[in-house]
């Protein structure tokens, strides 16, 4: 670079020549070299504020750009960091006690239709009813050939129908994955589980809801995600439950009932081992609710929980029991049994005629109402309220099922003395057999209250004292009694010392005004084994009749009795309970081999 | 000397950019094989629980029930009833092997000699 000096000798020299101040032409030059290096300085520092903006502007439009991006694009889900498992998305599994499958999921397809796409409508309407023949072939062509741009055609195929509808191979015809809920068990324990159907409906998936049962109760849970698909265990035993289930229709049939009911609880944890009502249906094909008549004559009526009535004898040890709680009689305290008993104007009468008196302990055997009432007049309507209400007899039972709150029991709207006498016979209150269930299970596990459930749990329940444990084996033996020289002969099982109370009563008309005389309800309650309590066992008949005599009968011990003992017979092998054999001869063991 | 330092970071960035690209393609490899194996998993889950489902229908009750009736005779089985419980003192304990023969039974029915040895 060349630099001009401040005071180049040529015009210095010509300046003084001249006389002029040669000052002037340094001060010039001196001007002249600031204003250069002004401009140079500026001009670099320009070029940096335009370099510095210029990475502003990338940095701030990278962002943007990415920010814009973020914002337009799809959601992904970040693949590199899945926790868990994301396949398990279905509703969860319900099984038994021991695992095995009452409800599962299995994966299916539903058929809709894209009319606009199709090329040939008629022909493939002709292939469509071929493979489904309950369709209308007009209707689907209607259908195909109108302005509709989407139609639902199956709510669900199975893999060789989907087959097929592939092999017509029309555009218009298109599959979406549905996910189906299958209970392999068909009609076992239909009225536990109750059903599912589809609620929200895409082409893509379907939401499955619970309609009944525990399906419905348990819907939140079984849907919930964070539970990966964990299946819900029932207290049920499928097996239990299969072979209650035979031996009630067996049951049934015989003694020509209209319905019945039976319930197998664990009296010292409240689970319910099997519940059974009959008629039943499939819940992999629910019928439909009845819009008219009575909803007690529809399957899906579970007896054993909705069904209330009016239980009869089986009541009888409660207010015995609660009486000598109370201190008031003890086992052999003489009643008087005289009847007819009048009050006002009722008169209660016995089956037959006791005599003047009867032993506590022989009120029970021989089921006197009157002896009971007299019992019942003692205790009085307060405590025997109280008393009913520690069982649970006063509101609807707790067990997790949706229909559980219907079946609340029906109390008399004036608690009278008359309907202190008559609920102490079980007439003028109705309950489920689930509630006498529970208050059987309550009173004879030693005295605490139990609460039925279905969901498994190992511990006892260890609820509140309802009566001493010295009175409720008291009340053991008193059942005991009754199936060794009372109305329950037929109940005795070899081995297993069973227990129990039988109750036959009249059905109240639907239209009120009285009883019929040739319908009732015959009910057994029984306790296995009685000198160390584990299963309560309830075995209910909706008019019963027994016609192998001359004439009908229709009491329980005669309807309800061998029918709970068979079933005990049946179940009580299933459940691990050996027999209880004394003598060491071999009493009916099968030799396999001698 | 500062030639050679340039040179230095020259080259460390093209080894980085070759280690971030095959870094890079790795990762997407990885990634793509999870999302191969999740769908694996998927269809394996489905086929399982569709197993487990035929498992179950083929083991309802009912049709076990009816199988062991239709083959009542090869098998005989019957519902479990009590009197298959048993007390263990009415079963007899095995009975012990029977001893190997070493002397040589006799097979004549003619009577013994006198004075010899009955064996």
């Amino acid at each position: 670079m060349i630099r001009t000096p401040l005071r180049p000798l040529a015009r210095i020299l010509k300046a003084r020549d001249r006389g002029e101040d040669t000052h002037a032409i340094e001060a010039e030059n001196l001007r002249l070299r600031h204003e250069a290096m002004r401009d140079t300085a500026r001009l670099r520092a320009e070029g940096r504020l335009l370099v510095l903006g210029a990475m502003f502007a990338i940095a701030f439009g990278t962002i943007g750009m990415r920010m814009g991006a973020l914002a337009g694009a799809a959601p992904e889900e970040p693949v590199a960091t899945v926790k868990g498992n994301p396949i398990i998305g279905q509703r969860a599994d319900i099984t038994d006690r021991n695992g095995r499958i009452l409800a599962t999921n299995l994966e299916t397809h539903s058929l809709y239709a894209h009319p606009q796409d199709m090329v040939d409508p008629v022909y493939a309407a002709g292939e469509l009813v071929k493979i489904f023949p309950e369709l209308k072939e007009e209707k689907l062509l209607a259908d195909f050939t109108g302005d509709r741009k989407f139609l639902w055609i199956r709510r669900q195929i199975s893999p060789e129908q989907m087959q097929a509808v592939h092999d017509i191979g029309s555009t218009g015809l298109l599959f979406g994955p549905r996910e189906m809920r299958l209970y392999p068990n068909g009609a076992i324990a239909s009225h536990i589980l109750g059903g599912a159907s589809y609620g929200r409906e895409g082409v893509a998936s379907a939401e499955v809801i619970g309609v009944a049962g525990v399906e419905r109760e348990f819907d939140e849970r079984l849907r919930d995600p964070a539970r990966e698909g964990e299946p819900l265990s029932l207290s049920i035993d499928l097996t239990v439950q299969a072979a209650a289930e035979e031996v009630l229709a067996g049951g049934m049939s015989i003694m020509n009932a209209k319905g019945a009911a039976s319930v197998l609880m664990d009296l010292h944890t409240g689970e319910i081992i099997s519940m059974v009502s009959l008629p039943d249906f499939d819940p992999n094909n629910r019928p439909q609710v009845l819009t008219t008549g009575d909803q007690s004559d529809s399957p899906l009526f579970n007896r054993a929980v909705q069904g209330v009535y009016e239980l009869g004898s089986v009541f009888k040890i409660f207010a015995v029991a609660q009486a000598m709680e109370l201190g008031l009689i003890g086992q052999d305290t003489m009643i008087d049994t005289k009847g007819p008993l009048q009050w006002g104007r009722f008169k209660i009468r016995d089956f037959h005629d006791y005599g003047a008196q009867l032993s506590t302990m022989d009120v029970v055997v021989k089921s006197s109402n009157i002896g009971t009432a007299r019992i019942a007049m003692q205790i009085g309507a307060e405590r025997q309220q109280e008393f009913l209400k520690s069982l649970g007899f006063m509101e609807a039972t707790p067990v997790e099922l949706s229909e559980a709150p219907s079946g609340a029991p029906l109390l008399p709207h004036n608690w009278s003395e008359i309907s202190t006498m008559t609920i102490s016979y079980g007439h003028g209150l109705s309950s489920s057999p689930l509630h006498l269930a529970a208050g059987y299970a309550s009173l004879l596990n030693g005295g605490t209250r139990i609460e039925p459930t279905l969901i498994r749990r190992s511990t006892p329940q260890n609820g509140p004292r309802v009566v001493s444990e010295e009175i409720s084996k008291q009340a053991r033996d008193m059942l005991r009694q009754v199936v060794v020289r009372g109305t329950a002969s037929f109940g005795e099982v070899a081995g297993y010392e069973v227990g129990g109370k039988t109750g036959t009563a009249d059905k109240p008309k639907e239209r009120g005004g009285g009883y019929y005389d040739d319908k009732v309800i015959a009910t057994f309650a029984s306790v296995f084994p009685a000198n160390d309590p584990k299963y309560v066992l309830i075995v209910t008949f909706d008019e019963p009749s027994e016609n192998s005599g001359e004439k009908p009968r229709r009491t329980a011990g005669w309807t309800a009795v061998p029918v709970a003992a068979e079933m005990i017979r049946r179940t009580a092998p299933l459940l691990g309970l050996r027999p209880q054999v004394d003598s060491s001869e071999a009493i009916g063991v099968t030799l396999t081999s001698n | 000397m500062r030639t050679v330092l340039y040179l230095m970071a020259a080259l460390a960035v093209m080894g980085l950019a070759f280690w971030s690209y095959q870094e890079n393609y790795k990762t997407r490899d990885a990634l793509g094989e999870v999302r191969s194996l999740h769908a694996q998993i998927g269809t394996n889950h489905e086929r399982l629980r569709m197993l487990r489902a035929e498992w179950a229908y083929l083991n309802r009750p009912d049709r076990l029930s009816d199988l062991a009736e239709i083959n009542f005779d090869r098998l005989g089985l019957l519902p479990l009833m009590p009197d298959a419980f048993g007390r263990i003192d009415q079963i007899i304990y095995p009975l012990p092997d029977i001893l190997p023969i070493i002397v040589p039974i006799e097979v004549n029915s003619a009577p013994v000699p006198r004075g010899e040895d009955a064996l």
